[in-house]
């Protein structure tokens, strides 16, 4: 039975991923790649990747569809009709393809218990012995944060650098054509010039609903932050569903009063502290005697350091990523509101 | 038998679609979302290695004999996604600066402005 | 004291990576210069006791989290890895030396904190794919670079717009490009069951003949070429060098593509090792081609260009192509060259860049026509440039010299026909670089300045940092024993490795 869920939520993959392809309206294809980043999420359940299955859904269908549609906001949705087929990119395409095609051939049986992967000694020290010396049962918060807690470091830095660059990139002047001043003098002023600026004011609703929904939103938020040790989740997942919730506050209130509450200063604080914490706990390992990111000698009992050491640095990662995230959407938001003024 | 590689194809099928939307397609939205799609089908790839048959969850449970499926490759992959993430971001911000400072975001628009400054 | 030296490797890393997020709340416009310069200092004299050590004593492995390998991830500086790292910190350091006054003339004062995070980041993990002893680990820390190296080259939008098109260009090659990465490492992962470089290295030769290998050895070896800017896959430096502020341009050339030549030596000779590479997949044939069309067809390409940056980008995707003839060589010998040539390039390069960012400076353009005359206006600068050039070329006393001495017997070694034409290739190509470097100098020195032209000569914060890397340089050339010294163990060590 489940052979044909996964078989079935396969070939929905594939029919999605030809209409992105083939449709014109960029909101549609956006919409389009959001729905297969939700269909791999469900497969990646069917596959016992729950970790991975809820950042996909959180990341890949949230976060960056909001991301993607914002950017439609601000650059026009509508796609130029392709002249012809694309001969050279359909032959590399086909050839990629090719190459790991003629790959899977030999490559070991899917599910199978005797692949180099299943029987090699990671695997077993992941699986038998890693609940016992480090004392948490989700093996993959335990792999992450301590196994390879350096990868983790550095993913947490990669985050940190896309939060910059998008203040980075997004904040430089803009530059005024000359198109747009004939379009502003003639009075025919850009429709989303101050979307975002007050919010959704008259619409009842959203401000009850939202109002009812934000505080459970951030206390998920929290539950997932401090349950990663026992089920699915962890810095990552809660980081971006805390940033959810501020962002829906400032779609439904407007930007100018979520940065009030949150001004962009305090987000950059935010951003460079998670890193540094993580950071402060590899240091810290480091001045008692341990190798860097070494949680064993953080307490008496080895044990109970790696229980401080991964609460410690899943926090650090919680609080880069909420921040970062509100940075990114500050910064397109930003765009967004100023648009034709200087934003600096 | 004939599904024992399945989920390589459906791979190697969503790897195509994407590189060809990245490589074909002139608009820079759209060339994202092929590269998002492209990033998509490796996270699919590196999962079905870590599937063990009958398997559940990496997560300890108290029922006898549970096969857990292996927890690297979900790690692995975790860190990907959150990459992929970062470069839509960083990949998105430029669009939206492109759009500024040319007035398009359509790849050959833009190569005919780029000569009139 | 021995608490620093025994965590080295890794503080190498992280004393940037912490710099940077600082780094990212400093204001104002020497502070935040100021502190990077001092943590790539530091940095920098990390590299050169590790390089020591290894020397002294042979490989150093760190176990991060203190879990030994394969389960956790290590840090192994063994003598190519320090031999890079020294090079990346040290170029780093030098063109840190020039920014304050270039960068402020180029990026808005408020905004020079995240630059110089930025930078910080790009440092960080170019260093940290050099030591990391882990497959996976070298994916997370190209995306640091990568992505801060996007975020860089688009800082150069305010002079031209065209630095936003070329950023974009260079992060959708670049993601492909990591992303063939990311699958190759996964096909060998599918394979050993393991991540750590050594591991996988061990388990290769046992399962070195199946599908899966064969196509991860095409996906990590296509997935490097796009970063590396190999022929074909160069179509985004160019671009990327051109429109960049001229310090990135500066600190790239010297850097990024060399961490990508080390990317590929480190797969060829450690991973798959020479037999399997040279005798199984035919890499030679491969390479060897790609090497000389760069070589040639770049110089010729470079001849050609209007704009002075874009002419050392075309130059630099050639002298790529010389890198790649002696890696594809697998002989101790090519492979010495290969590193050495990493070394002296990036010295001359990054010397070249500096120079060109300080005629910048002065005239605010870089386009060759417009700096006619600037030999007169700026003798120091220029004069840097033309020795710079004659770097490039390989004229004796110069680096560029060592390095093609050192390749063209190591082509000659091959004793057959093909190892002549090789020779007569890299002969030629260097004539081309005559012709590119000559065309500049004649006119900057010998074509009029045009009416009313302004700059004078460049500040001494300028020039002095240039006449390091141009002085370097010939120091280099004419004392060899430390880059040649260094070039050969390291490919002792890895021929020797398997």
């Amino acid at each position: 039975m489940e052979e044909f869920t996964d078989i079935f939520l396969m070939l929905l993959l594939v029919a999605g991923s030809l209409a992105v392809l083939y449709v014109r309206n960029l909101f549609v294809a956006t919409m389009l790649l959001s729905a297969v980043s939700f269909l791999m999420a469900l497969l990646f359940v069917t596959l016992d990747a729950v970790d991975v299955a809820f950042t996909e859904a959180a990341v890949g269908a949230g976060i960056s569809t909001v991301l993607y549609l914002g950017t439609l906001a601000l650059v026009g949705s509508s796609e130029r009709p392709a002249a012809k087929l694309s001969v050279i990119p359909l032959l590399l395409a086909l050839s990629v393809g090719g190459a790991l095609i003629y790959a899977t051939f030999d490559m070991p049986v899917i599910g199978a218990a005797d692949t180099p992967v299943q029987l090699s000694n990671l695997t077993k020290r992941f699986v038998e012995i890693s609940p016992i010396e480090i004392g948490i049962p989700n093996m993959v918060t335990s792999v992450l944060a301590s196994y390879r807690g350096f990868d983790t470091f550095g993913e947490t830095t990669v985050v940190f650098t896309a939060a910059i660059g998008v203040l980075l990139i997004l904040s430089q002047k803009h530059v005024r054509r000359p198109e747009e001043d004939e379009v502003e003098q003639s009075g025919l002023k850009p429709a989303a010039k101050d979307h975002g600026q007050v919010g959704s004011p008259h619409d009842l609703i959203p401000h009850v609903v939202s109002k009812v929904l934000i505080p459970f939103i951030l206390l998920f938020a929290f539950y997932v932050q401090f349950h990663g040790d026992f089920g699915p989740g962890g810095g990552f997942q809660a980081g971006v569903i805390m940033a959810a919730g501020f962002i829906l506050y400032s779609l439904i209130f407007g930007l100018h009063i979520t940065k009030k509450l949150l001004p962009l200063r305090v987000v950059e604080l935010f951003l460079a502290f998670g890193v540094l914490l993580y950071g402060g706990v590899g240091v810290a390992s480091m001045i008692k005697g341990g190798n860097f990111l070494d949680y064993n000698v953080l307490s008496a009992d080895p044990v109970a350091g790696q229980h401080l050491g991964i609460l410690l640095v899943e926090l650090g990662v919680g609080i880069t990523v909420t921040a970062a995230m509100l940075a990114i959407f500050y910064g397109f938001a930003g765009r967004a509101q100023g648009r034709g003024k200087d934003v600096n | 038998m004939f599904f024992d590689h399945f989920n390589y194809w459906i791979v190697v099928i969503l790897m195509m679609i994407g590189l060809y939307t990245v490589m074909s397609r002139s608009n820079l939205v759209k060339k994202m979302i092929g590269l998002s799609l492209f990033q998509i089908s490796v996270f699919l790839l590196y999962i079905s290695m870590g599937k063990i048959e009958g398997g559940t969850a990496p997560i300890v449970s108290n029922a006898p004999d549970v096969i857990y499926s292996n927890p690297l490759p979900h790690v692995l992959i975790l860190t990907a996604i959150v990459v992929g993430v970062a470069t839509t971001a960083l990949g998105l911000a430029l669009i939206v600066r492109i759009k500024e400072a040319f007035g398009s975001v359509d790849e050959e628009e833009i190569l005919s402005n780029e000569d009139n400054l | 004291m021995t608490f620093f030296m025994s965590h080295a490797p890794v503080l190498a890393i992280i004393i940037p990576l912490m710099g940077a997020p600082i780094c990212a709340l400093f204001r104002g416009k020497t502070a935040p210069w100021l502190f990077t310069l001092i943590l790539s200092g530091i940095a920098f004299a990390y590299s050169i006791d590790l390089l020591i050590a290894v020397s002294a004593n042979g490989p150093i492995s760190y176990e991060i989290g203190g879990w030994a390998p394969p389960y956790g991830i290590e840090y192994v500086a063994d003598p190519l890895s320090a031999f890079v790292m020294v090079i990346i910190s040290g170029i780093s350091t030098g063109v840190l030396l020039y920014a304050k006054d270039s960068i402020a003339n180029e990026v808005p004062t408020s905004r020079l904190g995240f630059f110089f995070a930025a930078y910080l980041l790009a440092l960080t993990g170019m260093m940290g794919i050099t030591v990391t002893g882990d497959a996976f680990n070298i994916f997370v820390f190209l995306e640091i670079t990568s992505l801060s190296s996007y975020v860089l080259i688009a800082m150069g939008a305010r002079q031209d717009r065209r630095a936003l098109t070329a950023a974009f260009q260079y992060l959708i090659i670049g993601t492909i490009g990591a992303t063939f990465i990311l699958i190759g490492v996964g096909l060998l992962y599918v394979m050993t069951g393991t991540l750590n470089i050594a591991d996988i290295a061990d388990k290769f030769d046992s399962i070195s003949d199946t599908r899966p290998i064969r196509a991860a050895v095409g996906f990590l070896i296509v997935g490097i070429a796009i970063k590396l800017a190999m022929f074909p896959f160069h179509v985004w430096l160019p671009n990327a060098y051109s429109y960049a502020p001229n310090i990135v341009t500066a600190f790239f050339a010297g850097t990024a593509t060399k961490v990508s030549v080390y990317l590929l030596i480190r797969f060829i000779y450690t991973v798959f090792g020479a037999d399997f590479s040279f005798g199984t997949v035919y890499l030679t044939e491969l390479l060897l081609p790609l090497g000389v069309i760069a070589a040639l067809s770049m110089s010729v390409v470079a001849i050609f260009q209007d704009n002075l940056k874009r002419l050392l980008a075309f130059s630099s995707v050639a002298q790529l192509g010389y890198i790649t003839i002696a890696i594809a060589l697998a002989t101790e010998a090519g492979l010495t060259a290969g590193i050495l040539h990493i070394f002296n390039h990036a010295i001359v390069k990054t010397g070249l860049f500096l120079t060109v960012g300080a005629m910048f400076f002065a005239t605010g353009t870089t386009s060759i026509k417009a700096l006619a005359g600037v030999g007169q206006r700026m003798p120091m600068t220029s004069f840097g440039f033309v020795l710079g050039g004659l770097g490039l070329i390989g004229i004796p006393l110069t680096p560029g010299f060592i390095s093609k001495w050192y390749l063209i017997q190591a082509v000659l070694e091959r004793g057959d026909y093909i190892g002549y034409g090789l020779a007569i290739a890299i002969l030629l190509s260097s004539i081309f670089a005559v012709i590119y470097i000559w065309r500049v100098v004649e006119i900057l020195y010998f074509h009029p300045s045009p009416e009313g032209a302004k700059g004078s000569e460049a500040p001494l914060s300028l020039l002095i940092p240039c006449w390091i890397f141009i002085l370097g340089s010939f120091y280099f050339g004419i004392e060899t024993s430390f880059n040649v010294g260094f070039a050969e163990q390291a490919a002792q060590f890895l021929m020797g490795a398997r």
